[in-house]
C-alpha cells in the first residue's frame, strides 16, 4: 500500500504527452467520514488527493461506497466528519453559487445517465454550455464533432429514449466532458458496453487527461483498469487504499 | 500540437490526436463531423406534459370560479349601491288634513316651495286618485278619500349635481302649511346601507374563501407538476447550473403555465357574463327578467369587474411561478 497523493506516471497510454502547468491540488480529503443519520459511518477516516492532471480508478467490492464517494467527491453529499477542499477551497465554506461554479469544473458520469428525454442527443451533450450561458453558434461544432467522437454522429437529432445502452453511457459521457472540466467523474462509465466500446470510450478519458483534466473512473472491471497503469484508489469495508 | 477536440481551447478542427491513439489502441477512428446542427430550439423545462396540462385544467377551473365569485360581489355590491342611491335621490313631502284648510291649496304651495329651492330637479305631487291607488292593497279600490283624512303626498326629486338645503326647505313647509312635514327617508336609507353592506361583506367573504381555495388548489398542482420535473431540476445541477438558472427556468415556465389556465378560467368567466348580459338584455320587459335587473342591475360587471377578474388570474400566476421556485429551491436543498 502506498501513501495517499500519488499522480498517475508510467503508463505508455497516459504519460507521453506534455502537461499544462500544475495548479493547486484538485481535491483534498483529510480523516472524512461519512454516516447516514445515526447508523454506523460508511465511509471511514478517507485521507488522499487527487492531483492535476492526473489518473485514477477507484475500484472496490459492490456496496463498498465508490458511488457515494464520488458524490462527495461532486459535492452533492457533506461529510459528518473531516475536510474536503475542492480546487482549494474548503467546500464548508464556500457560498451555494460558489459551489455550483466549483461543479462547472467537475464533469460527472453517473450509473444511470440521467439523459433528459424531451431533449435530443445534441442537445443533451451541449447542455453544460448553454446553462454556462453560451450561445448555440459558439458550441455547434463543437458538439457535432464530439458526438461524432464518441460515435454518435449519426443519432444527433434522436431523443434518448430510442438510444440503446451504450449510445446513452456514451451520450453521457459526451455530456459530462464538453464543458472539458478540470476534474472528470465516471461511475461504472463502461457498464453497459461492449469490451470494444470499453476500450473506446476508456480512450476518451485518456485524451481528456491528455488534455489536463483529472480523471476518478469508479469501476469493478479489472480488464478495463489493466488497460492503464494509473492509480488505483481501493475501497474495502468504508476505508481507503491507494495503490499507485 | 494538440489539434484534437479536448486539446484546443478554442474549438476541435482536426483528429490528429484521435489518429495517434488510434494507433496505440487499434480502432477505427470516429467520424468526421458530417453537418453542422441547427440552432436548438427545445426549451429545458418541455412545454407539453401531461402534468403541465393538468396544471392548466386545475387553473383555468379554479380561476373561472373565482372569476364567477369576484364578478358576483361585483354585481351584488353595484346593485345594492343602486338600491341605495335611488331611494336617497327622492324625498316626501307629506301634508296631513288639517281642518278647515283647503289640502289642494296646501299641495300646491308645497309643491311650489319645494320647485323653488336650488338643488330640487323635479317635483310631482300625486293626485287624489294617485294617492288612492297607493292604498288600494290595504284598504280596497273605490275608496272615497275625502272620507278619510290620507295625508297627500308629493314626491321631490333631488338634482344630481347639487344638494338642497333640506333643513331650511323642512323649516319653511312647517311654517307656511300647518300639517306638511319633509321625510328625507334616513331610516330607510339607513336600513339600505346596513343590508347592502351585509351584502358586499359576506360576498367578499366568499371571493376570499374561494381565493383562498384556488391557491391552494394551483399550489397542491403546481406541486404535483414540479414533482415530475424532478430529474430535470437533478441534471441541471450535475452540469452546474446556478441555483438562480434553474429556478428561473422554472418559474418563467410556471408563469406562462398560470397566465394561460388564468385567462383561459378569466375569458370564460367574463364570457359568461357577457352572455348573462345579452340575454338579460333579450329578454327585456318579461317579469322574471325585471326580478333580475331588480335584484342584480343588467348583469354587466363593468371595469371594476373585468379589473378584478385580470387582477386574479395575475394573483394566480404568480402563486404558481413563487410555487414553482420554492420547489426548486427546496429540491436543490435536498442535493446538496
Amino acid at each position: 500500500m502506498k501513501q495517499p497523493g500519488g499522480a498517475v506516471s508510467g503508463s505508455p497510454l497516459i504519460g507521453g504527452a506534455s502537461r499544462p502547468a500544475r495548479e493547486d491540488r484538485v481535491v483534498r480529503f483529510e480523516n472524512v467520514g461519512l454516516r447516514y443519520g445515526l447508523g454506523p459511518e460508511v465511509l471511514r477516516d478517507l485521507t488522499f488527493r487527487i492531483e492535476p492532471d492526473s489518473f485514477q480508478f477507484l475500484t472496490g467490492p459492490s456496496g463498498a461506497g465508490k458511488s457515494t464517494l464520488l458524490r462527495l467527491l461532486f459535492v452533492s453529499l457533506r461529510p459528518t466528519r473531516g475536510l474536503i477542499t475542492l480546487f482549494g477551497q474548503d467546500i464548508s465554506n464556500v457560498s451555494r453559487d460558489a459551489l455550483a461554479a466549483l461543479r462547472r469544473r467537475v464533469g460527472i458520469v453517473l450509473q444511470d445517465f440521467r439523459l433528459l428525454n424531451h431533449l435530443t442527443t445534441y442537445e443533451n451533450v451541449s447542455l453544460p454550455l448553454r446553462v454556462a450561458g453560451r450561445s448555440e453558434e459558439t458550441y455547434r461544432h463543437e458538439v457535432a464533432e464530439l458526438l461524432h467522437w464518441v460515435g454518435l454522429g449519426d443519432r444527433l437529432w434522436a431523443l434518448p429514449p430510442v438510444l440503446s445502452g451504450g449510445e446513452k453511457q456514451r451520450a453521457a459521457i459526451a455530456r459530462a466532458v464538453i464543458a472539458r472540466p478540470k476534474l472528470l467523474l465516471a461511475d461504472e462509465p463502461t457498464g453497459n458496453v461492449d469490451p470494444a466500446l470499453a476500450r473506446r470510450l476508456l480512450r476518451l478519458f485518456i485524451e481528456l487527461h491528455k488534455s489536463g483534466t483529472s480523471i476518478v473512473i469508479a469501476t469493478h472491471d479489472i480488464a478495463l483498469m489493466d488497460l492503464v497503469d494509473a492509480r488505483r484508489l481501493v475501497l474495502h469495508e468504508g476505508r481507503l487504499h491507494d495503490y499507485d | 500540437m494538440r489539434a484534437d477536440w479536448c486539446c484546443t481551447r478554442d474549438g476541435c478542427t482536426t483528429m490528429t490526436e484521435a489518429r495517434r491513439v488510434e494507433k496505440v489502441i487499434r480502432e477505427p477512428p470516429p467520424e468526421p463531423a458530417a453537418r453542422t446542427p441547427p440552432r436548438q430550439a427545445t426549451p429545458i423545462v418541455p412545454i407539453d406534459s401531461i402534468a403541465g396540462n393538468a396544471l392548466v385544467a386545475v387553473i383555468a377551473i379554479m380561476t373561472f370560479l373565482a372569476s364567477l365569485t369576484a364578478g358576483a360581489v361585483v354585481l351584488v355590491g353595484a346593485a345594492a349601491s343602486e338600491w341605495q342611491s335611488a331611494v336617497a335621490r327622492e324625498v316626501t313631502i307629506q301634508i296631513r288634513p288639517t281642518p278647515r284648510r283647503d289640502a289642494d291649496a296646501d299641495v300646491a304651495t308645497a309643491a311650489a316651495i319645494a320647485g323653488a329651492t336650488p338643488g330640487i330637479s323635479d317635483v310631482r305631487p300625486y293626485t287624489r286618485s294617485e294617492s288612492a291607488a297607493l292604498l288600494e292593497p290595504w284598504l280596497g279600490t273605490g275608496l272615497l278619500l275625502d272620507d278619510l283624512p290620507v295625508p297627500r303626498v308629493i314626491v321631490v326629486k333631488l338634482a344630481s349635481d347639487r344638494m338642497p338645503d333640506l333643513n331650511s326647505l323642512r323649516r319653511v313647509l312647517a311654517e307656511r302649511i300647518p300639517g306638511a312635514s319633509l321625510d328625507d327617508h334616513r331610516g330607510w336609507i339607513d336600513r339600505m346601507r346596513g343590508m347592502a353592506n351585509s351584502a358586499l361583506a359576506l360576498g367578499v367573504g366568499v371571493m376570499a374563501l374561494v381565493l383562498a381555495a384556488t391557491v391552494l388548489s394551483v399550489m397542491f398542482a403546481t406541486h404535483g407538476a414540479m414533482a415530475t420535473n424532478r430529474p430535470i431540476v437533478e441534471v441541471l445541477h450535475f452540469v452546474g447550473a446556478r441555483r438562480a438558472f434553474i429556478a428561473a427556468e422554472f418559474q418563467r415556465h410556471f408563469l406562462v403555465l398560470g397566465l394561460k389556465g388564468g385567462a383561459i378560467g378569466g375569458g370564460m368567466a367574463l364570457l359568461a357574463f357577457a352572455v348573462a348580459h345579452l340575454l338579460g338584455s333579450y329578454f327585456r320587459g318579461t317579469a322574471g327578467e325585471d326580478q333580475m335587473e331588480a335584484l342584480f342591475g343588467s348583469f354587466s360587471i363593468g371595469l371594476t369587474g373585468c379589473a378584478a377578474v385580470i387582477a386574479q388570474v395575475g394573483i394566480i400566476a404568480l402563486v404558481t411561478a413563487l410555487t414553482s421556485r420554492l420547489t426548486v429551491q427546496h429540491t436543490l436543498k435536498a442535493l446538496e
